[in-house]
């Protein structure tokens, strides 16, 4: 085993009723890296991110986190934010503090509130009375503040104003530290590319392009949004 | 301040240049201690990774140095960032010249404008 490698993905497929959703996909990623995984609606972000998640369970091949099986305790070291929301609406936001301190180890409750605070959220507010932006930002705070060593965000700019989006980025950037990573799923380049290490390029299920961002633009002489549009030409 | 980046163009790359500016325009003077690669990554809103990128490359050109242990410092050699200064503003007046030639302007007639503008 690579003491390096972080996440380590070897040979995964999925299928869902003989319909392949993720062919022969290989990547590994090391630790202090925000990672770009950007595709098409439909590309198999989701599914990918669901299966390092273990919410779903493979057709074949293996995926490894610190050098270890899928499962419970890679779910401990795994921050994940879903697609969509999971959390009860009725519930204030102090109180969905509480629910993830009691639920999570890691939970740091007092980072969580500074960052509520810092975004003037109000803990006592329920979530069926804020806006969708104001959700969004609940949520990143909550995955944010557990100590993980990876951190998965699967869409967290989707339909969010400019602004909340500004906040967005820099609630990951300031939270970012060397020893974890991030991996951040999005279909929305332009918005997020300038704070990605790396970026991942999925396709119909295939894993297209692995390459350090600067690298890419370096190479391309444009923007990572213009080769991925290049490259998948509708 | 903001400050902005184009996305068709290495990040740190830019980052060379706003910190280039620092350099010349006394922001950090000769001798003087930096900010942390994270304090610069906050201010400039950009990856950590990317700012550590942008200042060793800002080492190899000897326009900073690192104390082991101390942090990063701007260069004790006046004359490093001198040069730094007079290559920068060749590249501006080469690419007015550049501009004012692509409508027609040579070198005189461009100059001629120039000292028309008040500053």
């Amino acid at each position: 085993m690579n003491n390096m490698e972080l996440l380590e993905v070897k040979e995964l497929n999925k299928s869902f009723d003989n319909k392949e959703i993720l062919k022969d996909v290989n990547f590994s990623l090391t630790k202090g890296k925000i990672v770009g995984l950007l595709g098409k609606n439909g590309a198999g972000k989701t599914t990918l991110i669901k299966l390092i998640n273990d919410l779903l369970t493979p057709t074949s091949g293996e995926i490894l986190v610190k050098g270890k099986k899928i499962g419970v305790e890679t779910k401990k070291i795994i921050s994940y934010l879903p697609e969509r929301t999971y959390l009860n609406k009725q519930m204030k936001v102090s109180e969905v503090i509480e629910y993830f301190k009691d639920f999570y180890d890691n939970f740091d409750d007092k980072k969580a509130k500074k960052l509520l605070k810092d975004l003037d959220l109000d803990i006592n507010e329920r979530l069926s009375k804020m806006s969708k932006g104001m959700q969004e930002k609940v949520q990143l705070v909550l995955v944010m503040s557990r100590k993980a060593d990876l951190y998965i965000l699967d869409e967290p700019l989707g339909g969010v104003d400019p602004a909340t989006r500004d906040y967005i980025l820099d609630t990951i950037l300031s939270n970012f530290n060397e020893k974890a990573s991030v991996i951040i799923s999005t279909h929305l380049i332009s918005d997020i590319e300038r704070i990605l290490d790396e970026v991942i390029f999925i396709d119909k299920g295939e894993i297209i392009l692995q390459e350090d961002a600067d690298k890419l633009r370096n190479k391309e002489k444009s923007s990572i949004d213009e080769v991925f549009r290049r490259m998948f030409k509708c | 301040m903001e400050f902005t980046f184009e996305n068709n163009i290495p990040i740190y790359i830019q980052l060379l240049d706003y910190m280039k500016i620092y350099l010349i325009s006394g922001v950090f003077k000769t001798g003087d201690k930096l900010p942390s690669v994270r304090e610069f990554a906050t201010t400039f809103k950009v990856n950590p990774n990317t700012m550590q990128k942008a200042l060793a490359e800002l080492e190899s050109m000897n326009l900073i140095y690192t104390e082991r242990t101390n942090g990063k410092y701007v260069t004790k050699d006046e004359k490093v960032i001198e040069r730094l200064k007079d290559e920068y503003a060749i590249t501006l007046a080469k690419s007015y010249f550049q501009g004012m030639k692509r409508i027609g302007l040579g070198k005189a007639d461009s100059i001629k404008y120039l000292e028309g503008i008040d500053e």
